[in-house]
């Protein structure tokens, strides 16, 4: 589903502070399967997913997406997917848009909207009808068991339910990708297997998912298919767990 | 369960302020032509006594007939204001009104 | 089309839902913004309104006036004057008119004291104005008693009250026969206050004026023209009020747009990067912020407009009652004629509602175009 070939992300390129991130990583992504980046802080896990996600353009290399719904991208040429590395920022924001559900470490929620809001926030510049979306959110809620605080304030949460508006809020336009930096980061060890426990149902669902992690909860699961090691930018070990 | 939008709240306020304006335009219309023989009687009684000034300021000559004054002249003013701009506009004349009058008569 | 739509009732939904956030603050920022387009759009409403209808009142003033002035003052005018600048070529008819002020002791209040033509009033008798009515509590049939010029006392009748409507022109207007004028100020024998001139040709109006002014060194005449100019440029903005209240204004917009244009908090800036790390675009942003700025300061024009329009056209300008009045006793009540001057009320806009808008989107603009990674690595 995506494929990454010779990828490489630099910053302050041709400074004194120059800093490769990411070193010609070359990797795929199979669809319908959990993939876990597993590795140190600074071994350029959020980096690639970044790339991946769309939300930045690597320096060298290319990104392919295949089997990707997109209004610019014409049905008929689908099948044979499309670089993302050369697309301009527009298209790049729809992809992200429709294409990937973000999970982040810090939630990321606006503060002093209600749930509710925060959940259709994605959905917003889509222009697609206000009562569709608003009632996606609400089976969502419904879905997270956070119903409760629809009209709450995300800063009255508790971090597991914080965790769950987020998951909720990554999955509003449908995607076909989740990608999850450091889910777990901010959860205890029973809040972290339930957040594995979603996992396992959108895995189900059939969605593709990506998680950077560095937690044995989430890359000894059973739930990853490949794990893939990786360490100052570079790939160091991966596996398809069977 | 249905809620209304808040967009569809500040939409109505501004449709509504819009629907204001518009009526504002048409209230100037009827006002004026409802005051057309007001203002007619105005402008004949300005014509019959060849009136050249609208009162509106009483207080000193060169308000109350700013069209007739002679400019070039200081104090012609309120018996005790002095007008100088732009201090005028923000010092009072002194109170020395009872005084005068008891002065004169 | 209706993705259009939807997008952006999308979101102004967030964009009031943000607002909302710092309610007291924004309800606050919203409250003063419409109370200085307020007091502006009073202003131009009363002024303009005022104008007009001195154009109306004054279309029919006379064509000239001729004053004599002596040691640099407005001064008695010899009648025989008016013979002579009656035959000037083109002079229609030359009219000596009879005017002067009286000071009310009593009251402390300034009359108009004018001799109409025709024998409007027979001797004995006064028309006042509904002001000087007001102030002394007078009515039809009543004696008023006046100071002659010698401290004698002038008992005079009230023979009739100008109708409200005049209020505008004759409020503090006194009328007397000529008879009464001569005992209340002892003008010297043949002399007027000055001379109403017509002209038949309104083209020949200023050769007539020359004319005058070089056969009466010591004359001056105002033409028509001039007398409507005056009131063109009453309460113009460099009048000391005028240029008080605008300056204020000005500066409160200034600090408004101030505000936005440097103020955009981390907390903003980290909002901005969430936005577009869940699939907002650079423009969404935008009209995000757009949308914030229009909601505050559009309301507020368009409530400010709308409450200044009330306060002018049906409460009569009460709030400037105050400074209008001045120093005078006799003000005179009147209700404006609705009127709307379509061009300041477009610079009202383009001043309130531009710059703060403009101001809202610029910083969020800068912050927008950064890389929507920036979000992740918070």
């Amino acid at each position: 589903m995506i494929e990454l070939m010779q990828v490489t992300k630099c910053f302050n390129a041709g400074k004194s502070n120059e800093f490769t991130a990411v070193d010609s990583v070359s990797l795929t992504i199979g669809q319908g399967l959990v993939t876990v980046l597993k590795g140190p802080s600074g071994s350029g896990k959020t980096t690639l997913l970044t790339l991946i996600g769309c939300m930045a353009r690597p320096s060298s290399g290319r990104i392919r997406l295949n089997d990707i719904n997109a209004s610019f991208f014409p049905e008929t040429s689908r099948k044979g997917g499309f670089d993302i590395s050369s697309l301009p920022e527009r298209f790049l924001t729809e992809i992200r848009r429709d294409t990937f559900g973000f999970i982040f470490q810090q939630f990321n929620l606006i503060k002093g909207i209600t749930v509710l809001e925060n959940i259709m926030l994605p959905a917003y510049p889509t222009g697609r009808g206000h009562a569709l979306f608003r009632k996606r959110a609400l089976e969502l809620l419904e879905m997270f068991n956070i119903s409760r605080h629809e009209t709450s304030r995300v800063e009255w949460l508790s971090g597991g339910e914080l965790q769950r508006v987020a998951i909720a809020r990554a999955l509003i336009n449908d995607p076909a990708v989740i990608v999850a930096d450091e889910p777990t980061a901010h959860l205890d060890s029973k809040l972290s297997c339930e957040f594995m426990e979603i996992i396992g149902n959108l895995k189900a669902e059939g969605k593709t998912i990506l998680i950077a992690s560095h937690d044995p909860i989430v890359y000894d699961s059973r739930l990853a298919d490949q794990v893939i090691e990786m360490r100052d930018g570079r790939i160091t070990g991966s596996g398809l767990v069977s | 369960m249905f809620k209304v939008r808040k967009s569809t709240y500040y939409l109505v306020f501004l449709v509504s302020c819009l629907a204001m304006f518009v009526a504002m335009t048409l209230h100037v219309r009827y006002g004026q032509a409802e005051a057309k023989t007001g203002s007619e009687y105005r402008a004949s009684l300005a014509e019959k006594l060849m009136i050249t000034d609208l009162c509106l300021f009483t207080e000193a000559r060169y308000t109350r007939h700013p069209s007739m004054a002679d400019l070039d002249t200081p104090f012609q003013d309120h018996p005790v204001s002095l007008e100088h701009f732009p201090s005028g506009s923000f010092v009072s004349p002194p109170d020395f009104t009872a005084r005068l009058h008891e002065l004169i008569h | 089309m209706s993705s259009f739509i939807n997008r952006h009732r999308n979101i102004i939904d967030f964009a009031l839902s943000s607002l909302l956030r710092r309610k007291i603050k924004n309800i606050s920022l919203l409250g003063v913004y419409t109370l200085i387009i307020f007091v502006l759009a009073s202003l131009i409403f009363f002024v303009h309104a005022l104008r007009r209808e001195a154009a109306l009142i004054l279309k029919n003033a006379p064509d000239m006036v001729v004053q004599r002035l002596m040691a640099g003052r407005h001064e008695l005018i010899p009648v025989d004057y008016g013979q002579k600048i009656s035959s000037i070529r083109g002079v229609q008819d030359v009219v000596p008119r009879l005017w002067g002020y009286y000071f009310d002791p009593a009251i402390g209040s300034n009359y108009t004291v004018m001799v109409p033509r025709d024998n409007m009033v027979q001797p004995d008798n006064i028309i006042i104005g509904t002001g000087v009515a007001r102030v002394r509590k007078a009515s039809v049939r009543d004696l008023i008693a006046f100071q002659a010029y010698d401290k004698t006392p002038l008992l005079l009748m009230i023979q009739q009250i100008l109708p409200y409507e005049s209020e505008l022109v004759a409020a503090d207007l006194i009328l007397m026969s000529e008879q009464d004028f001569q005992s209340m100020f002892n003008l010297p024998k043949g002399y007027a206050t000055d001379l109403a001139v017509s002209v038949a040709n309104p083209r020949e109006l200023v050769t007539v004026a020359t004319k005058i002014a070089e056969q009466f060194p010591d004359t001056r005449p105002i033409l028509k023209s001039e007398i409507l100019r005056t009131y063109d440029s009453v309460f113009d903005w460099r009048g000391g009020m005028m240029i008080v209240i605008m300056s204020a204004a000005i500066l409160s917009f200034i600090i408004f747009a101030w505000d936005k244009a440097t103020g955009l908090s981390a907390e903003e800036r980290k909002e901005i990067g969430i936005l577009k790390s869940i699939g907002w675009e650079t423009s969404d942003v935008l009209f995000l912020k757009f949308w914030e700025g229009i909601v505050i300061s559009l309301s507020a024009f368009l409530c400010g407009v709308l409450l200044a329009y009330g306060h002018v056209f049906f409460f009569s300008a009460t709030i400037f009652e105050h400074a209008l009045k001045g120093w005078s006793i006799l003000y005179p009540q009147f209700r404006l004629v609705p009127a709307i001057d379509a061009f300041q009320l477009t610079v009202l806009f383009a001043l309130s509602v531009l710059p703060y808008t403009v101001a809202t989107i610029v910083p969020a603009w800068l912050a927008a175009s950064a890389d929507p990674d920036a979000a992740m690595r918070s």
